[in-house]
Formats: C-alpha cells, structure tokens, sequence
C-alpha cells in the first residue's frame, strides 16, 4: 500500500473545511435569531453584539404573548394549515389510488394537468381568487383561505401520492380481489394502511407549505381575526415606525420555527424522500 | 366486469379533486383572463366596461412594468445560478462518504424548514445598518472601514435579497441534486479509476452528463419559483422600485391601485413569461438527453 503524501491531507483538510462551511452558513443565521430572542435589549443593541445570549432574558418572549394576538395569528395558522392539509391528503388519498393503481382511460391527462398546476405560479390568480372569495363570501375568513390554499396542496399531495401507490407490490390488490374484494374495499383495507408513512410525509410538506404562505394570508385577510402567523410577524411593528423591537420579532420568529426544525430533523429522511418524489419522477 | 367497475369507481375517486381544481384554479384563471380584457376597479365601484387590447397595449409601454422585469430577472438568473454551484457542491460533500454527513444533511434542512417570511426578518436584522452582526464582522476584521446600509442603498438591495434567497433555497436544489447522484452507478467510477482519469476528469465526463436530467429538472422548479419571488422582497424592503418584483408589481397594482383590469393583464403576462421560460428549459432539455445518445 502506498502511503499517503502532502496532497492527501491538504486534500483532507480542504473537504472538512468546506464541510464545517457549509453547517456553519446553513446553521449561523437561525442561531442568531435564537440568541437574539434571550438578550436583553442592552446586549441587542451593542456595538459589539455577544455570539452567546448573555445578558439573559426572556422579556421577548412574555412581550409576544403579553397581548391576545400573538396566540390568535397561532391559532388563526394551526386551523388553516391543518384544515388545508386533512382535506388535500383525504381528496389526495381517492385521486392517488385512482391515478396510481385503478384502469382510468384519462389518466396522463389529469396527471399532467394536476403536474401544471404544480408549477403554477400563486400570484397570477391572485385577482381571480379575490373575486371568487368575495363573490362565494369567504374573504376574510379560514375556509376561504383553506380554499385558497388547495391550489398548492392538492396538486402537490395528488403527485406525490400517486408516486407511493404506484410503488405497492401488485401481489397484495391482487390477492384482495381473488377473495373478492370490491376496489373500494381494497383501497381502505389492503392499500391505506400500507401507504401511512407516505401520508405522514405529504401531510408534513402540505402543512409546511401552508403554515409558512404569505401572499394569499396577506391578501385575503383584513385585522387579526383571521390572520395567519407569517402576516403577523412580518408586521410586528414598535411603539413609533423608528423603534423596530427586534428582540420580539426573533421571539416570534423563534416560537414558530422551533416546532417546524424538530418536525424536519425527526422526519428527515421521509422528507428528504417526499421532496425529491415530488420533483424527480416527472 | 372488474375492470368497468374499476374505471367507474376512478371516475368517481378523481372527480372531487377535479372539482376542486376547476372551482380553485380554473375559475380564478378565467376570470383573470377576462378582466384583463376589461376596465375594472377590485371594489366594483365604477361598472366593468370592455376595451380589448388596451391593459396589455398599456403593460408594453408601462416602465413600472419593464423595471419589475428587469428586477425579476436580473434576481432569478443570479439566484438559480448561485444556488446551482452551491447546491452542487453542497450534494457533492454529502454524496462522498465520510463521517458527520448526517450533520451535514441535518444542518441544510434547517434553512428549507424556516418560513420565508422569518427567514426575511432574521436577515432583516443580520443585515441592519447599525446593529447587525455582519456589519460588526465585516468592521471588526477589517475587510470594510464603515458599515454598510445593505438594505437602503439602492446599488447593494437587490443583492442583498439575492443573497437570503440563495440561503433559503440552496437546500432544495442541493437535496435534487443528491438524489440524482445517488442514481449514477458506481461502478463507472471504478472503471474510470482503472483508466487512470482524474477525480476532476471524472466530474466533468461522468458525472455532470450523467447529472443533467437532475439538473435541468432541479433548474426549472426553482428558476419557476424565482420568477414569481414575493415574500422576500416585500417583507425586508417592502414596495421600492429598485427590489419592485413582477409579483409584487402584480399585487400592487390589484391592491393598492384597485385596478383590477390592469392588474390582470400583468397576471396574465407573468403566466406568459413563465411559460416561454419553461418551454426553453424544454427544449434544452431535450437537446441535451438526444445530445447523449
């Protein structure tokens, strides 16, 4: 075995450099915003600003749900998102099947159709969507944004569904007809359960997606009735427009992204499977 | 008998999210198309009157329009381009085995899994003139003499954003791009490596032809979301024509002007830009699969 010269460690050395790069890029900025939500206003606004949150504090944090507000745009979120999530999977669930696995003669069209959609782009319907949330009477309350918001999800969850019932072993349908299954019987029975880790996926991506949209909450939403969370942070205003209150911005920021991070670590590899199903089986 | 029982409970299974789709997306397309050929104001004040071409006459001559464009462009061609180099290095790092890859996997979900809208405000102040860490950095180690307002000086704003862009997204493309390494076998390296080929030999004959198809789709799905990039902008700098985007302009237009004729015809001309960018991408695509054979 020939040993191993100069050029190896230096090769070595460089890949662990870039390595340690790329976690502290992709890591430093949510780390600040952490620290930055336990200082106090004093160590905020320092000339030279600690990397640790000392002096600690959590003012920010009673200050974001001193008012009702705060826990009105959370709640306002979690009923949008979740109600926009349970009906895309439980429509997302009937069309996969259908387009996955059952003899339907349109089936490239709708698929096609449903992929288009995918890469619609949400601003070019904005002024048909506020005509049509007005005409139904739905502007300004969660069902209309829940309806809104199926413009992404649904095509999104039906594709990547549809990729998952495609994957099932044929074997298993097929000994459910022999004994003399119904094809309904067979999805609810035979097929839905084999599918779970497949929903828990496309129902994360689907609630992440809405739980972080901005234009339509903005949009179609006037005061805090039925605001979501992300208008609200973005509008997180001081006592004067000069007086920004940072440390309550990044204790907000911070409230509604830790659940999202822990949700992303613990499910990672399904994730990372989900997103690269809904972009590379085209 | 199985089978027409099959098609009948298809029809049945679809129909919903057909219905959906028609009711979500086709309904507020048409009627995008219609009032763009339209004179129309969004609260209906004034009654909804034809005049045919004039919007889209208007959009051509319209500067605000053209300056939205410029923008829009200037951010998706940079942005998808830096997020390609980045992401490509990033999937190659993750691709090669070595210990701690899973960090390194954990560590670029963070900034997928982050709210654009948060991940504007933590830059937002990462970026303050005064206060923000990567003007004290920049100060402390000497590389500037006085800070810099990256938000407020119209020459640095644009990039700026492509810059929280870039962060936010990089992610995703790196993680297309790890799926389409994972696909190329590994055993054309071993012969390659027999062949005496260089690693960087190896990158450009192997892998990055082999990588296209990743590659072109990984392109498409984030050049269509730069194209229409409303969050970013609006939330750090708001309404300002050196940032103004085509989406932004589009709400503009439809919310703070009211006019909802106008603001049609600029919907519907976003639609054709995005499409005729998606046709290229297409036709590159295909030259490029047949380039192969």
């Amino acid at each position: 075995m020939r040993t191993r010269g100069w050029s190896y460690y230096l090769g070595r050395l460089l890949f662990y450099a870039l390595v340690v790069f790329i976690v502290v890029y992709s890591v430093f900025p949510f780390y600040w915003a952490v620290i930055s939500s336990f200082k106090t206003s004093d160590a905020l606004f320092s000339a030279n600003p600690s990397f640790l949150p000392v002096p600690f504090t959590l003012t920010h944090f009673q200050n974001v749900f001193s008012g009702a507000e705060f826990g009105r745009n959370l709640l306002n979120s979690l009923i949008v998102a979740g109600g926009a999530t349970l009906i895309c999977l439980v429509l997302g669930v009937m069309a996969a099947y259908a387009l996955g696995r059952l003899r339907f003669p349109p089936k490239n069209a709708v698929l096609y159709l449903v992929l288009a959609m995918t890469m619609f782009p949400q601003v070019s319907v904005l002024s048909g969507m506020f005509v049509l949330l007005r005409e139904t009477g739905l502007f300004n309350t969660h069902a209309g944004l829940i309806l809104s918001y199926l413009l992404f999800t649904l095509p999104f969850t039906v594709w990547v569904l549809t990729g998952y019932f495609r994957g099932l072993p044929r074997e298993l349908e097929e000994a459910a007809y022999v004994d003399g299954a119904t094809p309904m019987q067979t999805l609810i029975k035979v097929m839905l359960p084999l599918t779970g880790p497949g929903l828990v996926t496309t129902g994360l991506l689907a609630f992440i997606a809405a739980w972080n949209e901005y234009l339509f909450a903005l949009t179609f939403t006037i005061g805090n009735n039925v605001r979501t969370v992300p208008v609200a942070i973005a509008s997180f205003g001081g006592a004067t427009p000069f007086e920004i209150p940072w440390g309550s911005i990044m204790a907000a920021s911070v409230v509604v992204t830790v659940p999202l991070v822990i949700l992303v670590l613990i499910f990672q590899q399904r994730i990372v499977a989900g997103l690269t199903a809904g972009a590379v089986k085209g | 008998m199985l089978t027409i029982r099959q098609t009948r409970l298809a029809w049945l299974l679809v129909l919903p999210t057909l219905l959906v789709v028609a009711f979500v997306a086709g309904y507020p397309l048409a009627q995008v198309f219609y009032y763009s050929f339209h004179r129309a104001d969004i609260s209906f004040v004034e009654p909804t009157e034809f005049v045919g071409f004039k919007n889209y006459i208007f959009l051509l001559q319209d500067p605000d329009f053209r300056g939205a464009l410029w923008n829009t462009l200037r951010f998706t061609v940079v942005s998808v381009f830096l997020e390609t180099v980045l992401g490509l290095a990033i999937a190659l790092v993750i691709h090669s085995n070595f210990r701690g890859r899973g960090i390194v996997r954990a560590a670029i979900l963070i900034p997928w899994a982050i709210p654009t809208v948060v991940s504007a405000k933590m830059w937002q102040w990462m970026l303050n003139d005064i206060y923000g860490v990567i003007n004290v950095i920049l100060v402390n180690t000497g590389l500037v003499a006085n800070k810099i307002a990256f938000l407020a000086n119209p020459n640095t704003v644009l990039w700026a954003m492509v810059a929280v862009d870039v962060w936010k997204t990089t992610p995703f493309m790196a993680l297309l791009l790890l799926a389409g390494l994972q696909l190329i076998p590994s055993d054309i390296y071993e012969a390659a490596d027999i062949d005496g080929a260089s690693k960087w030999q190896q990158f450009w004959t192997l892998t990055l032809p082999l990588l296209t198809p990743a590659l072109v789709v990984a392109l498409i799905f984030r050049t269509l979301d730069a194209l229409r990039v409303f969050d970013v902008i609006f939330v750090m700098v708001g309404v300002n024509t050196a940032t103004r985007s085509l989406a932004i302009y589009n709400r503009q237009t439809l919310i703070d002007f009211q006019d909802l004729g106008y603001g049609s015809a600029v919907s519907v001309a976003i639609l054709v830009i995005i499409f005729i960018f998606v046709v290229l991408y297409m036709r590159v695509a295909g030259k490029g699969v047949r380039g192969e054979d």
